[in-house]
């Protein structure tokens, strides 16, 4: 039937108009970047606009769509790293904490369990020795009365950790319910402190997402090079107050129980011992800010929650006169001597920084401190340079490759022929509006994939075509062709592009980055051609036939 | 006057020395496997780990000269390869760096990256890196069997939704017109040495469902026939399948390649592997898709009779139940 109802009609081409219009903003990318920037920017400011801002803004109607195809990092320039977080660090911490809990409890208990001693370990478990094996027994039982039921989905029942012992030695470990847990938190943690240091240094759309069981993968474009990424990411920016108990130049000195050393971080050569436990850290921070200090030197600002403040106050006017260290990631920055009591909750970070230093400290302080460390298994830097180069290239291939199609299309099939290339036309112009509007990534492979689709998209009205002609050889009338010619060519457009988008699915699931860009085109593709073969072309030759009523049809 | 890559009507018999054509692409399947196990793959980073350093210069690329200045730092296997490319200008020379990987899981660290870099800047103060990459070994591990995973998962999907939609026979075609092509394009890559990386599996992928398309559409002109030809020998069927086809497997096969080599010619350097795989691709996939699955299927016979259970199937082969 040739007939194609005008609500029909109307769908099909409001789909094509809506398409193109989510694809046109990329026809003007700058601008429309600029005032998408400003946009975002002007709301950041909570609706205040500067004169700058709201010029900016005014170059793209507001009533236009807006969206963008997002560039990938190897057409934009930028960084990629791929990190693995040490979820085991944190079985430490928790270890230490629970020591903290045990300890109290069996040296009350020592007329039975004789005495006790934590052995030194280093696979996140915590090991006490009792002096009385005989009511071992009773130790661990009162170890076990300090844990805590774990919500698990599979079981109840499940504690927070497992105790166990043998000879004269319990060993207390994270139940793998609490592991689990902790892990999740851990990367959870990871995640959000890493995005804000990456957000603190304000750039452009950076993706900061969890992969599998203990990844993270972070894409920053524009910046210079992963290692500027790494640096920024890689510390864990741990800083704490702890009372200096000595000063030596001898590292291998034995700090003495409760206490740790650390070298200094600008002095060669010279070792802090301090006691273990911080009075302050840097999770009371709320604020940190670069400045100088008042010998010009650059330093870090920074103010106190008031718990920290609180606990601040309190050591410092207990202390007086004694020095005490200001440690980041086991390294001691500085151990001035308290002067006066320090009640205002804020205070100074002076040390051997350069300005660049002290910016990025403050950044990282007021980030926050990440809970375990990161090793990097993969990192790619990609200059803007060779992405600019590389969409000038692409660019230039798809215009040649438009030009070649669209030229054999016409020669082959005459009028029937120029009908496809708008279709195609129109097809890539809804790729790029499809792109825009689910906010999907634009990478090499996938102008690759574009460029593939310019090749395959007219696939299916060749189909369509070649029936047409079949079915006019076989002696059928113009419109009776055009009919049956759609009707059997359904099924084999259907099949062909089904197993096709099935592999395109394949790939969007198991690749990753550039690969994933070019299964997203790919598969937008398939869908655009069919619809475009289907409908749009199948409107087009109607309403050409309705007009013209040909006697023959020349396909 | 229209331009027709075949004339109008066919009626070439694609079988006629179909012994000798499936011989040939068993041939070919053969030669590909011994290449690949014999010289091997050009793995990339991706697959291998290790570091890659891109550099652009405008003083002309000296491979020996960069690979003394790099030696002293004794980072084991090291490649270096100038990359030529029609887009660059006169005073663009551009190379490409390869470290293998180094000790432990971790990507390379930065000191051996700035080490390298420092060492050429010796030769070239003006030398420029326009991108750095680097996987760890750990991940290549990783992204091997994912790579794996990806095109056994290709190939099993598309063994189920042929064997859904057609008949066993039809699927078992299909199937092994696809691994024929995805083998002789690891074959070519090997014997050719071109850089197999994770964008070369994607082309592997595309080319599984290009091979496809090409198939599904003569096979879908079969079941058409078989059902309105239902005394004709299957042999005709195919022949005459394939022959009404061969307009449009020829029309796009032409276009898609049109595109790929303005691509290939035009999309620079750095995608020139991926286009490349995907050329050889829809050659060798409009060939399989003839002479691979058709071949097969008419060896493989086909049950015809809709109302009888299996058997009386078109050939005499049609016994080898699978």
């Amino acid at each position: 039937m040739l007939n194609i109802s005008l609500f029909r009609r109307i769908v099909i081409i409001g789909l094509v108009v809506l398409g193109l219009a989510y694809a046109m903003p990329n026809l003007f990318y700058p601008r429309v970047e600029t005032h998408n920037d400003a946009v975002q920017a002007i709301e950041l400011a909570g609706g205040e606009a500067s004169e700058e801002l709201a010029a900016q803004r005014a170059a793209w109607p507001e009533w236009l769509p807006s969206s963008l195809v997002n560039l990938g990092l190897d057409l934009r320039g930028g960084a990629h790293l791929l990190a693995e977080v040490q979820v085991e660090d944190v079985y430490e911490q928790r270890m230490d904490s629970i020591w903290q809990e045990v300890f109290p409890v069996l040296r009350e208990s020592r007329a039975v369990v004789g005495t006790i001693r934590k052995l030194d370990t280093d696979d996140g478990t915590l090991q006490i020795r009792v002096g009385n094996t005989d009511h071992i027994e009773d130790a661990a039982e009162l170890i076990r009365a300090l844990a805590q039921p774990v919500m698990t989905i599979t079981g109840t029942g499940a504690t927070n950790f497992v105790v166990s012992h043998e000879g004269d030695v319990i060993t207390v470990e994270l139940s793998d319910a609490e592991k689990l847990a902790t892990d999740d938190r851990t990367i959870q943690q990871s995640l959000e402190i890493i995005r804000r240091r990456v957000d603190e240094v304000g750039t452009r759309e950076p993706t900061i997402q969890r992969q599998g069981e203990d990844r993270i993968l972070i894409q920053v474009p524009g910046l210079g090079s992963a290692d500027e990424l790494k640096a920024l990411i890689g510390t864990t920016a741990r800083l704490t107050f702890q009372p200096v108990v000595s000063r030596t130049q001898d590292a291998d000195a034995r700090p003495g129980v409760g206490n740790v050393l650390y070298p200094s971080m600008d002095e060669e050569g010279v070792y802090y011992v301090l006691e273990d436990t911080a009075v302050v850290s840097g999770e009371d921070l709320v604020d940190a800010q670069p400045s100088f200090n008042q010998n010009g030197q650059p330093a870090v600002n920074f103010r106190f929650n008031p718990h920290g403040a609180r606990l601040f106050g309190d050591y410092t006017s207990a202390n007086v006169g004694s020095p005490f260290a200001i440690v980041l990631d086991e390294e001691v920055i500085s151990a001035p001597r308290i002067n006066e009591a320090i009640t205002g909750g804020s205070g100074i970070i002076s040390g051997a920084f350069t300005v660049e230093e002290s910016n990025n400290l403050a950044v990282l302080l007021r980030a926050g401190a990440l809970p375990a460390e990161m090793t990097f298994l993969e990192e790619r830097t990609i200059g803007p340079e060779l992405g600019a180069d590389s969409i000038e290239a692409g660019e230039l291939a798809s215009l040649v490759a438009f030009a070649g199609v669209l030229l054999f299309m016409g020669l082959s099939y005459g009028w029937f022929g120029i009908i496809a290339n708008v279709a195609l036309i129109l097809n890539v112009g809804m790729i790029f509006g499809l792109l825009s509007a689910i906010g999907a990534t634009l990478t090499l492979p996938g102008i690759a994939g574009i460029v593939l689709t310019i090749g395959m998209a007219v696939d299916a009205n060749v189909l369509v075509f070649e029936r047409i002609r079949e079915e006019t050889k076989a002696g059928r009338g113009p419109a009776r062709a055009i009919e049956l010619g759609y009707e059997k060519a359904l099924s084999a457009i259907v099949d062909a592009n089904i197993t096709t988008f099935l592999t395109a699915g394949i790939l969007f699931i198991m690749g990753s980055g550039p690969v994933k860009g070019f299964a997203v085109t790919l598969g937008l593709g398939i869908i655009t051609s069919v619809f475009t073969a289907i409908f749009v072309t199948r409107l087009m030759v109607v309403m050409w036939f309705e007009r013209r009523r040909p006697k023959t049809l020349e396909v | 006057m229209r331009l027709r890559l075949v004339p109008q009507e066919t009626t070439w018999d694609f079988f006629k020395r179909s012994k000798f054509t499936l011989g040939f692409s068993g041939l070919m399947v053969l030669l590909s496997v011994v290449a690949f196990f014999a010289i091997g793959l050009n793995f990339g980073i991706d697959f291998r780990g290790g570091t890659t350093i891109r550099t652009e210069s405008v003083e002309p690329v000296d491979v020996g000269a960069y690979r003394d200045a790099i030696a002293p730092l004794e980072l084991g296997d090291v490649s270096i390869t100038e990359v030529f490319d029609p887009n660059f200008g006169p005073d663009q020379n551009v190379a490409m760096v390869r470290i293998q990987a180094q000790q432990g899981d971790e990507s390379i660290s930065v000191e051996t990256i700035q080490a390298v870099e420092d060492a050429l800047k010796t030769l070239d103060p003006e030398i420029t890196f326009p991108s750095v990459e680097s996987v760890g070994p750990k991940v290549s591990g990783e992204l091997v069997m994912t790579a794996i995973y990806a095109v056994l998962a290709a190939i099993g999907t598309v063994l189920i939704y042929i064997w859904l939609r057609f008949e066993w026979q039809f699927s078992v075609g299909a199937v092994a017109a696809l691994i024929h092509d995805v083998v002789l394009t690891i074959g070519v890559f090997s014997v050719l040495q071109i850089q197999f990386d994770l964008a070369t599996i994607a082309a592997l992928l595309t080319i599984v469902g290009y091979s496809l398309n090409d198939t599904v559409v003569v096979f879908d002109r079969v079941r058409e026939n078989l059902r309105r030809y239902k005394k004709m020998d299957l042999r005709e069927v195919l022949n005459l399948s394939i022959n009404e086809t061969l307009s449009r497997t020829m029309m796009t096969s032409v276009t898609t390649l049109i595109a790929l080599i303005a691509l290939f010619a035009l999309g620079g350097d750095v995608i020139r592997g991926f286009v490349f795989a995907m050329i050889w691709g829809v050659v060798v996939g409009t060939y399989s898709s003839v002479f691979v699955a058709s071949a097969l299927l008419l060896r493989l016979g086909v049950k015809r009779d809709w109302s009888k259970p299996d058997g009386g199937a078109g050939t005499q082969f049609a016994d080898v139940d699978a």
